[in-house]
């Protein structure tokens, strides 16, 4: 009665065995690596790279313990984090900046256990330290944007198909255009309705002049808002991937959100600074006409704005955007004809297109190139128009170290945030915190194991000993299906498999009891074990499938840590069920199923009310 | 060995009026508590920012204390974390200034007091981050009340269902207030903690309602009070058993968690001893309460007499 059909052991045993297997890699723990990836498309990863890094490494006399070329990239690992280091720089400096060099961790199990997908753990950031932030997008922002984008077009338009217009406001979600007489207006907007169909257009007199009032669609608005997000993850995932961090997540959560996670940041100030910088570039005219002596005392002009040049002194800017950071398709680093650092931009049609406009008409002026950080706007460069430039090929030179140029290039290449972010929530976890974090959670789950394991044993004996196999078994199973799974494991998730073992034992504790109380009944050894498993197994079922509820709310509702505790929990119920019914069961099949004069269960004392014998 | 040998069922459901007195009075105490004093929320739930940072010796509060309020932050709270050499840094939520910011600007004022500082944890919420979090906890807690009652309803009947609720409620209030008296921190980690507790200590009540079940089937001439007693009384062990096991490891996790576990394993450890009593003394009162029948219970069978009695 108490055996098990052949295909019950196998499955048990299957499962252990696959536990085993997927647990194995937690054991090698990780050492420093340095992960080689290319930058944009056109750097490949091959053999040739392969040996480019080899050399470099030899030449500087540092030996990899391993090196592994894959499909995203070549990572090499080394025995210390000193060398690591040294390691990152030399690659940096051999690679150039096509590919981005990034610290990482690698795990240290054995090529076969990586090559079947057997993976340690994936640490959160409260265990493996590092930075997460949560950032809004301001949707107002992006509209504003937008709307300052349609107003510089619509000026070009205007001038192109030669419609006089007496000015072009921006009033609040609003542009309004002003026109001289009802003949140009309804030109205007015959033109402007045919070119832009995002606009809504209102004709308005307003006191003997002729306005058209233009605001955006609500598709419009949605759509633009919708992209906003789309290319500050574009932009912010650019930025990080310069940074150089291994495995960032970057993600869009909720409609307006995105959550950023650098895991292994050390050097957090860095990385805060550049996700943070909210930085948009501007092209604009340098308003030369104009006194900038004047300007300084007080008396700026009327559509000009004054500001600081960088390695320069003040400048007057016009007010009006030409062209936005948007426009810009690439941007490198470089020199020009004489040998001065520059950077090359590439701009798309539009840019192109509206590029070529303003330089036929400015040649011999000055434009500026605006980075506008949160109000603060700074001139990066105002150089002077030399020929009309048409191609869309831009080359911006002039008071420029090499550095700067690169600089310059690599935040317009990562492409300008389409509306400013804020940080709404920061969770940083310095490197020794996350270490101890581990060992916090390490060491509550051991020892709670250990002092259940005890009493379990001493209490009910053979049986107790055996639940204690089983917890054993749900420990195996739960932390193998975390690294299957690849489930985020933070220090509330480490708290939740302390907690589920200790919650596992009841179902243990259940069957021994039933057991125990079948005996009490005088119910002969076997029959009991049957009896017990099988009254015990509708109440351990109701009291999971409770606990599960509030898992699965928990993970439904919870942000950050609370959703990996949510994680852990809900596997953890689902393997104590197996573990508790199937495992331990069949271990007591297999020990004692199989006799025929069972005289006594192994389950400790069994007390007998004396009441009872009378 | 054999802890409990209880030779008669303990006539638990004839102290059912002084139980429900306990129960009201501590119930009572600790919504008063929640109300007269409140819960000292923690910063996922206020906004604001919280900085952990670590010396190489015991730190100087004080100091600290000076560095920060020169940065004209004077309503920032210092105090020791775990150790005396690490301490925690709490700035309340500035709309003018970004996190990102502040945070950097503490610890680089810091810094140049003293060089050994280490930065081990910086914790941001936005107010309206806090807001959500708040929100999102209670629909947590509603749902797992709903799913619990409906589940319940549906293996057994709707009396346990309300009963389980009722007790479990009952213990998450008296948390509550445990946390509102000593005005330990409530973050979020405290937040998972009880709900896991409800989940968990619903449990306690299902083996009972179980046993009662099956008491129903088997004890015909028994009245519904010692049925019920007989249930609590048989499963008295394992109750106790099972709770003292939960309570080893989250004894172990008071020991060795540290600090960031610490209220989580607090929490843990109020729910579970008051899951023992709510479940015992709160739950079967309020199904006889209800006025729990066998019938309710032992539908089948007794449809079956009735099929039989027809032709």
């Amino acid at each position: 009665m108490n055996r098990y059909p052949f295909w019950k052991y196998l499955i048990i045993v299957v499962s252990v065995l696959l536990g085993l297997l997927y647990t194995l890699p937690n054991f090698f723990g990780e050492s420093p690596a340095v992960q080689v990836s290319p930058l944009r498309s056109a750097a490949k990863v091959d053999t040739v790279l392969l040996q480019r890094v080899e050399d470099a490494l030899k030449k500087a006399n540092l030996a990899p313990s391993g090196m592994f070329l894959e499909a995203g990239g070549i990572k090499a690992r080394f025995a210390d984090t000193d060398m690591q280091l040294k390691a990152k720089d030399v690659l940096q400096s051999a690679l150039g900046n096509n590919y981005v060099v990034a610290l990482n961790l690698l795990p240290n199990s054995p090529q076969w256990l990586t090559s079947i997908g057997a993976l340690p753990m994936y640490l959160g950031l409260d265990l493996r330290g590092g930075v997460h932030f949560m950032l809004q997008v301001d949707m107002k922002g992006a509209l504003s944007k937008a709307m300052d984008r349609h107003g510089a077009d619509i000026r070009g338009s205007l001038r192109e198909q030669k419609i006089q217009y007496a000015g072009l406001d921006r009033e609040g979600s609003q542009i309004i255009i002003k026109f001289r007489d009802a003949e140009s207006r309804a030109k205007g907007e015959a033109e402007i309705g045919k070119t832009y169909g995002d606009l809504n257009l209102r004709e308005q007199d307003v006191s003997g002049e002729f306005h058209l009032s233009a605001t955006l669609k609500e598709e419009a608005q949605k759509r633009i808002q919708d992209s906003a997000v789309q290319q500050n993850i574009t932009t912010l995932r650019n930025r990080v991937n310069e940074l150089g961090v291994a495995e960032p997540i970057i993600q869009q959560a909720g409609a307006d959100r995105v959550v950023v996670q650098l895991p292994g940041v050390q050097d957090t100030a860095k990385a805060k600074d550049i996700l943070g910088r909210t930085a948009t570039l501007e092209v604009r005219m340098v308003d030369e006409e104009r006194d900038v002596e004047a300007a300084l005392r007080g008396q700026i002009p009327f559509g000009s704005e004054l500001h600081a040049e960088r390695g320069g002194g003040p400048i007057l800017v016009k007010k009006q955007v030409v062209l936005t950071g948007d426009r810009i398709n690439d941007a490198q680093a470089g020199f020009d004809s004489n040998n001065q650092p520059a950077v090359h931009l590439n701009l798309d049609n539009n840019g192109s297109r509206i590029f070529k406009q303003l330089t036929r008409d400015n040649v011999g002026k000055r434009m500026a190139i605006l980075l506008i950080e949160k109000n603060l706007v700074e001139v990066v460069t105002a150089p002077v128009i030399r020929e009309e430039i048409g191609g869309g090929r831009v080359q911006i030179s002039g008071r420029m170290t090499t550095e700067e140029a690169r600089d310059v290039a690599l935040l317009l290449r990562a492409g300008a945030l389409a509306a400013p972010m804020d940080i709404i929530e920061e969770r940083t976890v310095g490197p020794s915190l996350g270490a101890e974090n581990i060992s916090r959670g390490f060491n509550s789950t051991l020892y709670g194991f250990l002092a259940v394991a005890a009493f379990m044993s001493i209490y009910y004996m053979m049986f107790g000993f055996i639940s204690v196999v089983a917890l054993g078994v749900n420990l195996l199973l739960l932390i193998g299906l975390l690294s299957i799974l690849q489930a985020t494991l933070t220090l509330p998730g480490m708290a939740a498999i302390a907690l589920t073992l200790g919650m596992a034992i009841d179902a243990n504790v259940l069957i021994n009891e039933r057991i125990r109380d079948e005996l009490r009944n005088g119910i002969s050894p076997q029959a009991a074990i049957s009896a017990g498993y099988e009254r015990a197994f509708g109440t351990i079922l109701d009291s999971n499938v409770t606990t599960l509820i509030a898992g699965i709310a928990l993970f439904a509702f919870g942000s950050g840590p609370v959703k990996g505790f949510a994680v852990v929990l809900c596997l953890g119920i689902l393997t104590s069920m197996f573990s508790a019914l199937m495992v331990s069961r069949g271990m007591v099949n297999v020990m004692y199923g199989s006799r025929r004069k069972l005289e006594k269960v192994p389950i400790g004392q069994v007390w007998k009310p004396v009441s009872e014998k009378r | 060995m054999e802890f409990f040998r209880i030779k008669r069922d303990i006539p638990f459901m004839s102290w059912g009026k002084y139980t429900t007195a306990i129960s009201l009075a501590t119930f009572i105490l600790s919504v008063f508590f929640l109300f007269s004093k409140g819960l000292n929320l923690g910063v996922d739930f206020t906004g604001g920012t919280v900085m952990e940072v670590g010396y190489s010796q015991p730190a100087d509060l004080n100091r600290v204390r000076d560095v920060v309020a020169k940065l004209g932050m004077g309503d920032a709270s210092v105090q020791n974390f775990g150790t005396s050499r690490d301490v925690l840094i709490r700035l309340p939520a500035k709309p003018e200034i970004s996190s990102a910011q502040l945070s950097e600007t503490v610890m680089a004022a810091l810094r140049q007091d003293d060089k050994t500082v280490e930065m081990r944890r910086v914790e941001f919420v936005g107010p309206q981050v806090g807001e959500e979090l708040v929100e999102n906890g209670a629909l947590a807690l509603l749902v797992v009340s709903f799913g619990i009652v409906a589940y319940l309803a549906m293996r057994f009947e709707w009396k346990f269902g309300v009963a389980g609720i009722i007790a479990n409620l009952h213990d998450v209030v008296i948390i509550l207030g445990f946390f509102a008296f000593f005005q330990w921190e409530f973050s979020l980690t405290v937040l998972a903690a009880i709900l896991a507790i409800l989940g968990y200590s619903v449990n306690e009540s299902v083996v009972i309602f179980d046993r009662i079940r099956e008491n129903f089937r088997k004890m015909r001439k028994a009245t519904v009070a010692q049925t019920i007693d007989n249930a609590i009384t048989r499963t008295m062990s394992r109750t106790i058993i099972t709770h003292g096991s939960t309570q080893m490891v989250v004894v172990s996790m008071l020991l060795f968690g540290g600090e960031a576990l610490h209220y989580f394993a607090l929490a843990l450890t109020i729910g579970i001893l008051f899951g023992i009593y709510s479940s015992v003394l709160v739950a079967s009162p309020i199904i006889m309460l209800l006025g729990v029948t066998r019938e309710d219970l032992v539908k089948p069978e007794k449809k079956k007499e009735e099929t039989e009695a027809l032709p």
